[in-house]
């Protein structure tokens, strides 16, 4: 039981945690200095996130866990992220694209996390909904403004979508433990979203005048640990001063 | 973006006290400009309330003319109300 918490609680919480360390490869990167500081504060808000769902699991496990040694110091293996936010800022299209797909499931599963039998997790959930329904406003304005904007941005917003759209499925697929803490009511059935998910994120594309992608096979893996090509990569950034410098503190 | 209109902006601290200038940014409209607003000035407690306003909209006095504006009031030190004797209770005058 224990065990199945702490994996459920990594597969929230490393969601929040790749998905800011993407934002943050923005830093000083974004399209002007506005958007720049708006898409590096929601990586700080997931970060904040990650730190106290590590915590929580810290304090679990026992021995000499940290939220340090959580975040710095597992293997590729074990971490339970979804695919979709490894996947790179190739433009920021993608980047919004990323987030909104994202945000949006982001924000109906926390909603239910809300009702969770863990007092720690319906906490934290209570705390960050505030920051999500941020998030998904910003990115949900962006996609209409891409995808209503000029030709160029509408092609670039509608081939992100249709790159991205392959790993939405796997938002709403169960890991053994999600499913022992279903029953426990300590988890959300990620299952009865999908449908509300998916008639959310049509209307949004269509009001933004994209196409609604129509996929047949779908991507998953990372809820197993099985991850892409980009993950190694994020992790070798996330990883390498405390590999490097073990205990290392500033 | 760089052809974004500039924005001015104004954040409250707090309730009860009027908003105050913080600076500016650059916007496509309106909305785009609040929610720049919200990040780029209100991300470290800074505010309640925001207003934006295209800053083409804002007159402002020429530098030129400081002598005829403002010198005259340097030495009119009867303007200020320091000649009154304040109440103890009153505190934020």
């Amino acid at each position: 039981m224990q065990n199945n918490l702490v994996q459920y609680i990594y597969g929230i919480a490393d969601n929040a945690l790749i998905l800011g360390q993407r934002l943050g490869e923005l830093c000083g990167h974004g399209p002007n200095l506005e958007t720049d500081i708006a898409m590096t504060n929601i990586a700080l808000d997931l970060l904040g996130q990650t730190r106290s769902y590590y915590q929580y699991a810290a304090k679990l496990t026992g021995n000499e866990a940290t939220e340090d040694t959580i975040a710095f110091l597992r293997s590729e293996r074990e971490y339970k992220n979804v695919l979709i936010v490894e996947q790179p800022n190739t433009d920021f299209a993608y980047s919004i694209g990323r987030q909104f797909l994202f945000d949006v499931y982001h924000l109906l599963m926390l909603e239910q996390l809300q009702n969770s039998s863990d007092e720690t997790l319906q906490a934290i959930a209570k705390k960050s909904i505030k920051e999500v329904s941020y998030h998904k406003r910003f990115s949900l304005d962006w996609i209409k403004r891409l995808g209503d904007g000029t030709e160029e941005s509408h092609t670039k917003m509608q081939n992100a979508i249709n790159d991205l759209w392959t790993f939405t499925d796997e938002l709403f697929y169960q890991t053994d433990a999600d499913k022992a803490m279903v029953s426990e009511q300590i988890g959300v059935d990620v299952t009865q979203l999908k449908d509300t998910y998916y008639s959310i994120i049509s209307d949004i594309l269509t009001e933004s005048t994209l196409q609604v992608p129509d996929l047949k096979y779908f991507q998953k893996g990372g809820k197993q640990g099985i991850h892409s090509e980009h993950m190694g990569y994020i992790l070798a950034d996330l990883q390498y001063m405390q590999r490097t410098f073990p205990n290392m503190n500033w | 973006m760089k052809n974004w209109p500039l924005w001015e902006v104004f954040v409250r601290s707090k309730n009860g006290l009027e908003h105050r200038h913080c600076g500016s940014l650059h916007a496509s409209d309106a909305t785009m400009a609040l929610e720049n607003a919200r990040d780029v000035y209100t991300r470290r407690m800074e505010g309640v309330s925001i207003w934006v306003v295209p800053s083409k909209e804002i007159t402002a006095s020429n530098p030129d003319d400081s002598a005829e504006l403002f010198d005259p009031a340097k030495d009119k030190a009867y303007r200020h109300p320091t000649f009154y004797e304040l109440p103890e209770e009153l505190k934020h005058m």
